[in-house]
Order: structure tokens, then C-alpha cells, then sequence
């Protein structure tokens, strides 16, 4: 064959394949839904995966920190400075010293925690707060159990003293907190307001970091600091840790495993799509065979015809599961989802190889179809 | 293409090419001899009309001489080909070079224009040349109905885009069972006009039908029953 005869069969090829896609537009729908629904699933699932452990990250990494660094014996800014050096200053998402004295109210001791109240405030964000943390020096903040003890309101003011009942500092509740565990039996102040009722300043008994660092990096992270400042031990706070990977590690294989079972339907819905439509065509292609075309003239065409549907089910699906994954993400985590290119792309291919894969058997079947049985029959 | 022309050729008597020739062919369904030891030939050119009761085998003498079914034994040559020693994609390619087919229910694509059934047969045969279609589409009556679809026709429109189909690509045999089964007597006279003209392009018919006025038009008419020719007439 010479070229403009290429060209002329080309050109045929498109306008029957175009034919076949615009005027059977119901029957083609429906085909284009079978893959539009398993592509858009699958990437839906795909954003999802991606975005979820990072946002959910996020999350969790506001129920605290994930490293603490304790002193053998003080520890000072000069100390944390060191320490802080060490860590990379991209993964540090908050930090806050804390120092621990025992306060007196009403002649009643108590441990009250000594901070940088707006370090603090990142660190511990996720204590259920009423009122507000403190703004300025003379407020404290009380855990639950000390506000019940003692019958605190938020606008409450009271005397603080020292241990040895020699210094006095009268304070406002600005709000009452719930951690849910022995926090709940503090007294937090600023660190200036604690020193003014022990008489020293520059001394901590534990910092505290979150860092966005998986379990294996940060055990890496705390062996480090502790091989090279002395005078401190650092350690990752394990339970939290390791719950979170957990969690995402659970979180994952969820996805998988609806991934996969997306994928069979999808299989299963595209395959059984396409052999009605083959089944209802038979009459067409029994007519091509007697026309003279041959077995793989055939399968071209409807295999053609289902990498083309896959191409355009895909595109929508990504459209759809982007649009699907927003939604979720906004619903979820107040935050819009990162659209991935590749993955988009991915997705595309993925459902013209699905498409493809799932068409082979019902196209096969066409191909064997007796044109003189069918013909005979209608 | 042509190779299809260097093989030695049966001939007749008078040294005519034969376009069908047929020597005891049957073709058994389980038990049921469908055609019984058939033997007839068919001269170039020649206008064949076969009757017969229903069941009598016609269909299947078609299917055979238009290479979409084998024989269970003898011998079907089409131009002096055996098509015995061939294989699908021979016999594909023989069906697609030498027979053009006309069916009692049209059978033209239904998502395809007019003029589209009929590129249909040129895209499988060799190269679409819309044209030529239009052309062909012009010989039937039908130039204005090319961008028609099968629904927005007639049956007698759909039929003679159907034989505009068959004959796009000037194929020496056109086979047409029951072609005016589906058509009322001014539609039927219109497609044995165009049978006619054919005809007289030397281009060798064998129609199938049950109207006796259908039959009456061809210069031969073979009588089949229980798959045997049990009468054959020459009307000219
Ligand atoms: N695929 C098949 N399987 C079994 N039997 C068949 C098959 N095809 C045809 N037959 C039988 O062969 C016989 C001849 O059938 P055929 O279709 O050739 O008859 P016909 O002369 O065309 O009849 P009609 O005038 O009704 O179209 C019938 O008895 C039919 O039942
Ligand atoms: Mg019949």
C-alpha cells in the first residue's frame, strides 16, 4: 500500500470510530461510566493516600512532641542551644522548655511548670482549653484537677507563693486545660512569673520537640544528640511514635486494599460491558466478516475502540476522583488536596491498560463469531 | 490483488470461465443432509435464480458459494479456486475480492450513514474513495439520502444501499438471498432493475427467492429440495 492510501484507510478508521463513539452514544456512555468510576476511584484513593499521611502527620504531631531532651544535671539555654543545633531546622515543627517547681496555694502545694508561653502553646496545642492560655505576665493556667480541688473559675484571681511560702505572686486564671492525664494537676505560668517565686532564672528540666521525622530518622536524631552534647540524654517519646505509624501504616494498607478491589470491579464492570456490547453488535460484526474483513481487522477496531474509551473514561475519572478527594480532604482536614500530576497520568494509562486487558475476551469472542450462523439467525 | 487471476481456470464447453462450480457438495447437520451431493455450475456472467420449499438448502448453497461456511464433503470452486485447500484468511480474502452479498433483512450498519455501510465494503476491500460511494450511492437512486442513516430510510432505500454496498467494488459474483423478501412489489421491481443492469455488465447473479415474478427475471432457474436439484430451466 502506498501512502495516500494509508491515508485514506487512516482517515476511514477515525470516521468509523467516531461514528461508532458519537452516534451510539447511549450504549458508549454507559462504557465510558465503567471505566470513569474505576479510574476516578482509583484516583481519588491515590490523592487521598498521598495527602492523608502528610495532613494526618500534621494532625497527630499536634498531640505533642516526639523527642524529649532531659539533663543529667541542669539544663540551660546555653545547653538547649546545642541541643537545637542538632536538629534539622526544616523537620522541627515545635519546641518548648519546661522547668517543674512545687508552688504553694492556699498553703497547699502543688507542681506548678515554668514555660515560654508561646512555645508552649504550639507544643501543647491540643489540650482542650477553657478560656485562654496565658497572654501576658500575672496569668496562669490550671489543669483540670487543680481547677476542681480547689473550685477555680476562669477570671479567677489567687495568690501564688513559693515552696517556702517566702515569695508572693497574685495571678489571673486565664483558662482551665484537659490533657487527660497528670498534666491535668498543673499550674503553668511563664517562665519570668515562676522564677519571680523560686529566685532562679535559666534552669529547665525537660525540653520538648515535635519533629517531622518517621520512628527509624528520629531514634537516629536522639542517638546523635546524645553522642554529641554532654551532659544531656535525648529520647523519642515511643508510644506516640510508633502509634502513628501505626495508624498510617493501617491507614495504607486500607487504601490497598480498597484500591484492589476497585480494580477487580472496575476489571469486571468494563469486561462484562464490553461483552454486551460485543453480544449486541453481533450482527455488525458478522456483517464486517462477510464484507471480507478479517479476524484481526476486527479485533483492531474494538480494541481501538476500548484504549480510546479508556483514554476518555480515565481523563473524566481523574476528574472526578479529584474532584471526589477535595471534597473528602475539606470535609476531613479542612484543607483542599494537592492535585498530582503524575498520578493523573498514571491513572489515564491505567485505564486504557484496563481497558485494554478487560476488552481482550470479549473481543476474542467477537472475533470467533460464525458470520453465516449470525446472519443466518437475524 | 490480482494474483488471485494467474490459477488455472475451470472453463465449460465453450471454453467459458465458470464462476461457480459445485461437485457433490453436502453439507450435513448431525443427521440432517442439509445439501445432498449437489452438483451445479455456473457460467460467467450467468443470471441464476434458485427456488425452492423452505429448508430445501438454499441458504446454505449460498453460504458455501460465498465462502462463509465449508462443505462437510466435495468440492466448491469460485473462479476456478478450490477453496477446500484454503485457509480462513484465503477464503476471507476470496469473499472480499470476488462476491459482493445482499441480504432479506438489509443488515446495513445502523450507527453508519448511507454513504458510510457503503465506504464500509471499500475500507475492507481496499481504499474508501467517497466518490466513488457517492457514485455508487447516485447508480442506485440514493445521492440524497447519503447522510441518511438506516432508520431515516425506507426498506426499498435500505435495500438498494445495500446493493450499492455490494457492488462498489465491481465483484464478478453477487449473491443475494431473498433480496426482495422484505419489499413490496414497486420496491422489488426496482431492485431487479438494478439486478438487470448488472447483468448487463456481465457481472454473474444467483438470487435466492421464493416470488415466482423474481424468479421469472433470471435466465435459469435451479429448483432445489431436501438439498438436492431436483429441476433445471433454462427461460431464455
Ligand atoms: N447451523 C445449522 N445447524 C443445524 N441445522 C441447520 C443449520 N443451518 C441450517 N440448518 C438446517 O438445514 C436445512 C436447510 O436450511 P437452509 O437455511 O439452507 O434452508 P432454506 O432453503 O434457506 O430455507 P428458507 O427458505 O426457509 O430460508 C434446514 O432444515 C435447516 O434447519
Ligand atoms: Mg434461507
Amino acid at each position: 500500500m502506498n501512502r495516500s492510501t494509508h491515508r485514506a484507510s487512516n482517515k476511514m478508521r477515525f470516521r468509523l470510530l467516531r461514528a461508532s463513539l458519537v452516534r451510539r452514544r447511549s450504549r458508549v456512555l454507559v462504557e465510558l461510566l465503567a471505566v470513569a468510576i474505576g479510574a476516578s476511584t482509583m484516583f481519588c484513593l491515590a490523592t487521598l493516600a498521598l495527602d492523608v499521611p502528610s495532613q494526618l502527620e500534621q494532625e497527630l504531631r499536634g498531640l505533642g512532641a516526639n523527642l524529649l531532651v532531659s539533663p543529667e544535671s541542669e539544663l540551660d539555654s546555653a545547653l538547649l542551644q546545642e541541643t537545637q543545633a542538632l536538629i534539622p531546622a526544616d523537620a522541627l515543627v515545635a519546641q518548648a522548655a519546661f522547668r517543674y517547681e512545687t508552688i504553694r496555694i492556699n498553703s497547699q502545694p502543688y507542681l506548678a511548670v515554668g514555660t515560654d508561653i508561646s512555645s508552649a502553646t504550639t507544643i501543647k496545642g491540643f489540650w482542650d482549653m477553657d478560656g485562654e492560655w496565658p497572654s501576658r505576665l500575672g496569668e496562669a493556667l490550671v489543669g483540670r484537677d487543680v481547677a476542681d480541688w480547689i473550685g477555680l473559675r476562669v477570671g479567677q484571681r489567687i495568690i501564688l507563693e513559693g515552696a517556702d511560702l517566702d515569695h508572693q505572686l497574685p495571678v489571673t486564671v486565664s483558662g482551665i486545660f484537659a490533657a487527660g492525664g497528670n498534666e491535668d494537676a498543673l499550674v503553668v505560668l511563664n517562665e519570668a512569673d515562676l522564677a519571680s517565686l523560686t529566685g532562679r532564672s535559666d534552669v529547665f528540666d525537660v525540653a520538648e520537640y515535635s519533629i517531622a521525622l518517621g520512628g527509624d530518622q528520629l531514634s537516629a536524631l536522639a542517638d546523635h544528640i546524645n553522642a554529641n552534647v554532654p551532659g544531656v540524654v535525648a529520647s523519642p517519646v515511643q508510644r506516640m511514635a510508633s502509634s502513628e505509624a501505626q495508624v498510617l501504616a493501617m491507614l495504607r494498607s486500607l487504601l490497598v486494599l480498597v484500591s484492589v478491589i476497585v480494580l477487580t470491579l472496575t476489571v469486571i464492570g468494563i469486561s462484562t460491558t464490553m461483552m454486551a456490547v460485543v453480544t449486541e453488535r453481533r450482527v455488525e460484526i458478522a456483517l464486517r466478516m462477510a464484507l471480507g474483513a478479517s479476524n484481526k481487522a476486527i479485533q483492531r477496531e474494538f480494541i481501538l475502540e476500548a484504549v480510546v474509551l479508556g483514554v476518555l473514561g480515565g481523563t473524566l475519572g481523574v476528574v472526578l476522583g479529584f474532584a471526589l478527594a477535595n471534597l473528602v480532604s475539606q470535609q476531613v482536614f479542612t484543607q483542599s488536596a494537592r492535585f498530582n500530576g503524575w498520578f493523573g497520568l498514571v491513572c489515564v494509562v491505567a485505564a486504557m491498560v484496563l481497558a485494554w486487558g478487560a476488552s481482550r475476551h470479549p473481543v476474542s469472542r467477537a472475533a470467533a463469531i460464525d458470520p453465516a450462523l449470525v446472519l443466518r439467525e437475524e | 490483488m490480482n494474483d488471485m487471476n494467474n490459477v488455472t481456470i475451470d472453463r465449460d464447453s465453450k471454453g467459458q470461465a465458470l464462476a461457480v462450480h459445485l461437485d457433490k457438495v453436502t453439507k450435513a447437520y448431525g443427521d440432517l443432509k442439509a445439501l445432498d451431493a449437489l452438483d451445479l455450475d455456473v457460467k460467467s456472467g450467468q443470471w441464476v435464480s434458485i427456488v425452492g420449499p423452505s429448508g430445501s438448502g438454499k441458504t446454505t448453497c449460498m453460504n458455501l458459494i460465498g465462502c462463509m461456511d465449508r462443505p462437510t464433503s466435495g468440492v466448491v470452486e469460485i473462479s476456478g479456486l478450490n477453496l477446500a485447500t484454503m485457509n480462513e484468511n484465503e477464503l476471507t480474502r476470496v469473499r472480499r475480492e470476488q462476491i459482493g452479498l445482499v441480504f432479506q433483512k438489509f443488515h446495513l450498519i445502523g450507527h453508519l450513514s448511507a454513504l458510510e455501510n457503503v465506504m464500509l465494503a471499500q475500507y475492507y476491500h481496499s481504499i474508501p474513495d467517497e466518490s466513488e460511494a457517492l457514485e455508487a450511492l447516485g447508480r442506485v437512486g440514493l445521492a440524497s439520502r447519503a447522510t441518511h442513516r438506516p432508520s431515516q430510510l425506507s426498506g426499498g432505500e435500505q435495500q438498494r444501499v445495500a446493493i450499492a454496498r455490494a457492488l462498489i467494488n465491481q465483484p464478478p459474483l453477487i449473491l443475494a438471498d431473498e433480496p426482495t423478501g422484505n419489499l413490496d412489489a414497486a420496491n422489488a421491481a426496482a431492485v431487479l432493475d438494478l439486478f438487470s443492469q448488472l447483468h448487463a455488465q456481465g457481472t454473474t447473479l444467483i438470487v435466492v427467492t421464493h416470488d415466482p415474478v423474481v424468479a421469472a427475471q433470471g435466465e435459469r432457474e435451479v429448483v432445489l429440495d431436501h438439498g438436492a436439484l431436483v429441476r433445471d430451466l433454462s427461460l431464455r
